[in-house]
């Protein structure tokens, strides 16, 4: 038998950032066309404009900044920031609304704080917020899944309306929008509806939306890839759907009524995708291991507390962005004892 | 510092030491009153009145004021001068004055008041002193009104909307809109668009001043003769 020999060091190559994205890129495949499945071509139309304007403005700032603009390029960071906000928003949501989410991440957010590794706010999110708050009527009109939806519209279709052409003959926005399972969820339930009154409607699958958890569960997928390629740790999406799911049973379990049951948060929204694609964001997340299991709890933690007596009924976003601001505080707590050192130093 | 011209004052007031995008004071109504262009304009005149006036006061006084309690009695200079201000406007600016609210008593705290009165009308002459308050005070006008402008314009597609409330009735057909479908962004009228939008104003202030620091360099035995001119 023949065995290779090799001199040390004999740690495994890191992965590089362009692998790292590469990776997330493809992770990203199962839940895209889960969504393209079940919501129309507008999601694979939104991440070509996406994905076009976010390097764009990446080229263009870079060039501004006298910087080299080959290597940002080619490591894809810019598109994978386009691709995330991309099935974070509507399919039929107007372009320009996407361009201006894109041009904020890019050129604010990202470029603005000095670029890939500096940036203290995940873009895609903050994009994804400014939008929201900017243009919430429109972010918050989604189609009506595949199977509830009689007339789906066909691409060129689609194009057309997200290119202002409005909608074809004989179709209304009211037949085929229709309110996210959160949404219905939270205004059903302010109207002081029981959870099974609420649940009798054909929107609801077995956990969350119809649909949706399908969604849901296509993207999760992906995250197991990242996971077994090692782009992402396990910490963070398990803290974060363990924080979401312990607040959520709680509450459930105290009144089943009024608080829906853990799964449904889960494979509602944009939960598994924020758990696995956004929370892990390796430049705005924390980076100590005990950190990571912090940040990822309080992510679910307050997307629990939002989504249920804040404002707005997904709140991936917002939570992932606060979580953003307090990492470093969290870093700064959790720095592992460096070997040698005494445990409480000075005390 | 007392021979500085009066042409630097001014300079200063406007640009070098602007007291909102240099010096950064008063920073609490120049973000909360600049959702639209009037607010931003009504504002800044009110602060430029009272910054005027009680620079005149403190410059008066100053040989009489004990260093030891120089700071209430600025303080009561500046609120006697806003109570009046206030009353004025409830008088003959009732709309506006209701917009305003309380950001108009609270000017008394803005802290470019104090500080003027500190830093420069306790130690110069009646003259200068009033130069100085009406250089900052319309160098601070002048950034509301910009930051005013461009947050209406952006979050609501429209310039100078309601300016029959500052100007009479016979200024409402100053207001003007960019066209029926404009869909408003709203962040730009909400308070994270006053910080965005201070930021970029301050931004672009630093790259025009370093413009103009590079172009002098470049030509330093032409330009070295002639007056920096208030950019």
């Amino acid at each position: 038998m023949h065995f290779s020999i090799t001199n040390s060091p004999h740690t495994d190559r890191p992965n590089s950032v362009v692998e790292n994205m590469l990776w997330v890129i493809i992770a990203l495949v199962p839940g895209t066309i889960a969504l393209t499945w079940y919501f129309g071509w507008g999601v694979v139309i939104h991440m070509v404009l996406a994905g076009v304007a976010a390097i764009a403005a990446e080229a263009f700032v870079l060039r501004l900044r006298r910087r080299p603009v080959k290597p940002a390029i080619a490591d894809l960071s810019a598109l994978v920031t386009a691709l995330l906000f991309a099935v974070a928003i509507p399919p039929l949501l107007p372009w320009w609304i996407t361009l201006i989410g894109i041009l904020f991440a890019i050129i604010v957010v990202k470029q603005l704080y000095g670029g890939l590794g500096y940036n203290p706010f995940n873009p895609a999110m903050a994009a994804y917020v400014l939008v929201l708050v900017s243009y919430p009527v429109d972010m918050t009109t989604w189609l009506a899944p595949r199977m509830l939806d009689p007339h789906p519209l066909d691409f060129l279709q689609t194009l057309g309306v997200i290119f202002g052409q409005g909608l074809p003959q004989g179709m209304t926005w009211d037949a085929m929008t229709s309110a996210t399972p959160l949404d219905v969820m939270r205004t059903e339930l302010d109207m002081n509806k029981m959870i099974s009154e609420i649940r009798q409607s054909p929107l609801w699958g077995d956990f969350g939306g119809r649909g949706w958890e399908w969604v849901g569960n296509w993207f999760l997928l992906g995250g197991l890839i990242l996971l077994y390629k090692r782009v992402i740790t396990w910490r963070i999406p398990v803290a974060f759907l363990g924080g979401l799911l312990v607040m959520a049973m709680l509450f459930h379990f105290l009144d089943q009524e009024a608080y829906p049951f853990g799964l449904f948060h889960v494979f509602s929204g944009g939960t598994i995708l924020g758990a696995f694609f956004i929370a892990t964001d390796p430049v705005t997340a924390s980076t100590t291991p005990r950190g990571q299991l912090i940040y990822g709890a309080l992510i679910g933690i307050l997307i629990y507390i939002i989504r249920t007596w804040g404002g707005y009924p997904d709140a991936v976003a917002f939570a992932v962005l606060l979580m953003n601001l307090a990492a470093p505080t969290i870093d700064y707590y959790t720095q592992p004892r460096v070997f040698g050192h005494r445990e409480a130093d000075g005390e | 510092m007392s021979n500085e011209s009066y042409g630097r004052l001014i300079k200063d007031g406007l640009w070098s030491n602007n007291q909102a995008l240099v010096a950064l004071l008063g920073l609490c109504p120049l973000l909360a009153v600049t959702n639209s262009a009037v607010n931003g304009i009504g504002l800044g005149l009110a602060t430029a009145a009272v910054l005027t006036l009680s620079n005149a006061t403190v410059s008066l006084i100053r040989n009489w004021v004990r260093p030891e309690v120089r700071l209430p009695v600025f303080v009561i200079v500046i609120a006697s001068f806003v109570t009046a201000v206030e009353l004025s406007m409830n008088a003959w600016f009732h709309e506006l004055y209701k917009i305003l609210g309380i950001f108009i008593p609270l000017i008394v705290t803005n802290c470019a008041i104090i500080g003027r009165a500190e830093a420069f009308a306790s130690k110069n002459t009646l003259g200068r002193s009033i130069v100085d308050g009406l250089a900052m005070g319309i160098g601070f006008t002048l950034v509301l009104a910009t930051l005013g402008s461009l947050r209406e314009l952006v979050g609501q597609g429209t310039l100078f909307d309601q300016a029959d409330l500052m100007f009479g009735p016979a200024a409402a057909g100053l207001t003007m809109s960019v066209g029926a479908g404009y869909k408003g962004m709203l962040l730009a009228i909400l308070p994270p668009g006053a910080f965005l939008g201070l930021g970029f104003l301050i931004a672009l202030k630093n790259v025009i001043d370093q413009r103009q620091a590079a172009a002098a360099e470049k030509a330093p035995a032409t330009e070295a003769t002639a007056q920096p001119s208030a950019g």
